[in-house]
């Protein structure tokens, strides 16, 4: 459970990014962080593992106040995993970068290999094991430093931007990966600007702009609001672009599945 | 007149196991707009560094096949001369800049290529101008958001007047508005200025529009090279390629019976087909 009460955040230099935040994450909830570029999103997610402290109001991860924790403590429970992926990736093999922090948090050796291997596996990224991570691909890169934050299985997953760099295979297994997470009962937060990549999953998203919360609800009514999306630099779906432009069709449409299945059945009534 | 000349084009990075490259045979016309996607991992950064002379000058490697860029063979000209003719906008803006303001970045390279002052204060006026930030000449670009930094990385580029511009996923940091709009700038350039345009992009919904051209890379291979309906009627997306929702939403009713006399490409081309769908 995460829970943000109040929030405001000012950097150092008198910035102040983050205002009269409020919000509620339940286990197993997947939402999505959306807004323009400086609207706060990256900040926000780093005061859930306590890199960032509130300057006033509080974030209390399953009930626990990140001012009153370390770091240390949250990251068992809140796997963060950067934008940039050359933020975070150190080691000299795919191996030794996965099994780092499991090795820092003492596991036996046994126990790492098997856990890194699935993670490895799950993220199509075994034919790299023992390759440099500054070899691969800015997109394989990014799914090794999703792949070192899963191993330790944290039970609160935020991951900022996850699809730069991502075809659309790879997409669609983060996708699969997500909801498997959450019937895990696990927390899924994703930091994006990606729409279409938000229209195919429909979470909860939550539009920060400014600095505040401007809505929070389902993907199908905030991504379809001209004047919402347009207000926080966003562009609708192109699925709800067509579908509101054309006439008797259904504006909560945003997915290219569900518009297969709405044109098909008025396609087959007027024939 | 050809511009980019590639022929048999092979490369392997020192130390790799694989090829990155194989085989890859591309000609590009001047004035075209290239497009140039595939899957993670599919060469496509790879191609973009030999266009301007990093691979191999740069990353190290074994090239086999001729790379020939506005006449010149990258694999003997030092990246400064190279980078005269070819402009190279990276993903990150904030790895291109790097001055305390930003017409100091967009001086840096006239000032490297040893013009003149007044040629050089010529070309950032130009280059602001033509980007549209003049407005931002005196702010430092770690405070401007990232669309802003990116139109000052594209005027730092343009400032040297290339004939070929090289972007390598250059919206995918920006929120969707800002993306539109550096499109948008590189579309003018392209049309306004006839310079020859390489993008390489996964997210194909917003740039599509503007390409004459796509070639999708796979395994290090060319795998479809042509117009953008050509390349998504051959079921692009099958290969694992972003293609826009409203191309991949008419393949999929095709697939169901459903008569589509063309397949659109973009959301205003989708409307009319649907609209026909509905009304005939």
């Amino acid at each position: 459970m995460i829970t943000v009460e109040n929030l405001r955040y000012v950097y150092p230099n008198g910035n102040e990014v983050l205002r009269d935040v409020n919000l509620h994450i339940e286990d197993g909830d997947f939402v999505a962080i959306m807004g323009e570029n400086g609207a706060g999103k990256t900040t926000l997610v780093k005061t859930f593992n306590g890199l960032l402290k509130p300057t006033d109001g509080r974030v209390l991860i399953d009930d626990v106040e990140t001012r009153k924790t370390s770091v240390a403590a949250l990251a068992r429970s809140v796997g963060l995993v950067f934008q940039n992926p050359d933020h975070q990736l150190f080691c000299e093999t795919v191996r030794d970068e996965v099994a780092y922090s499991l090795r820092n948090f003492g596991y036996p050796s046994d126990v790492i290999e098997r856990r890194v291997r699935g993670v490895l596996e799950t993220l199509d990224l075994m034919p790299y094991v023992d390759s440099s991570p500054f070899m691969l691909s800015g997109g394989e890169r990014k799914r090794v430093a999703l792949a070192s934050v899963l191993v330790w299985n944290p039970k609160h997953i935020v991951l900022d931007e996850p699809t730069i760099g991502q075809d659309y295979q790879q997409k669609d297994r983060l996708r699969n990966f997500i909801v498997q997470l959450n019937a895990q009962q696990k927390t899924v937060v994703v930091v994006t600007h990606d729409v279409e990549f938000i229209a195919e999953c429909r979470p909860r998203v939550v539009l920060l702009s400014g600095g505040r919360i401007m809505a929070d609800g389902k993907a199908e009514e905030i991504l379809t609001d001209k004047a919402l999306t347009e207000r926080a630099s966003l562009l609708r779906p192109q699925i709800s672009l067509l579908f509101s432009s054309v006439a008797n069709l259904p504006h909560d449409v945003i997915d290219v599945f569900s518009a297969k299945a709405v044109i098909n059945s008025a396609v087959r009534r007027r024939t | 007149m050809t511009i980019i000349d590639i022929k048999d084009l092979s490369f392997s990075y020192a130390g790799a196991a694989r090829q990155s490259l194989r085989n890859v045979n591309l000609e590009v016309k001047k004035g075209e707009f290239v497009i140039v996607t595939g899957p993670s991992g599919c060469g496509k950064t790879t191609l973009c560094r030999c266009l301007n002379g990093l691979v191999p000058n740069f990353y190290a490697g074994e090239l086999t096949g001729e790379v020939f860029v506005c006449g010149l063979d990258v694999r003997h000209q030092p990246t400064s001369v190279l980078s005269r003719h070819v402009g190279f906008v990276f993903q990150n803006p904030e790895n291109q800049l790097f001055s305390l303001t930003v017409e100091r970045d967009v001086a840096f390279g006239p000032e490297n290529l040893g013009l003149s002052r007044e040629e050089t204060r010529r070309r950032v006026e130009w280059a602001l101008k033509v980007t549209e930030i003049e407005g931002l000449r005196d702010r430092a670009p770690y405070e401007l958001s990232g669309g802003q930094q990116q139109r000052a990385a594209l005027a730092s580029v343009l400032a040297m007047k290339p004939e070929v511009m090289v972007l390598d996923e250059p919206t995918s940091f920006l929120d969707p508005r800002s993306s539109r709009e550096i499109l948008s700038v590189v579309a003018k350039l392209n049309k306004e200025l006839g310079i020859t345009v390489i993008l390489v992009e996964h997210r194909l919904d917003l740039a599509t529009r503007h390409c004459n051209r796509i070639v999708v890379l796979d395994k290090g291979m060319v795998a479809l090279d042509g117009p953008p309906r050509s390349v998504y009627g051959k079921q692009a997306h099958l290969i694992g390629i972003g293609v826009p929702k409203v191309t991949l939403l008419f393949h999929l009713l095709k697939q169901d019976g459903v008569e589509i006399e063309k397949i659109p490409v973009t959301v205003e081309e989708a409307e009319a087909e649907l609209r026909g769908l509905l009304t005939n």
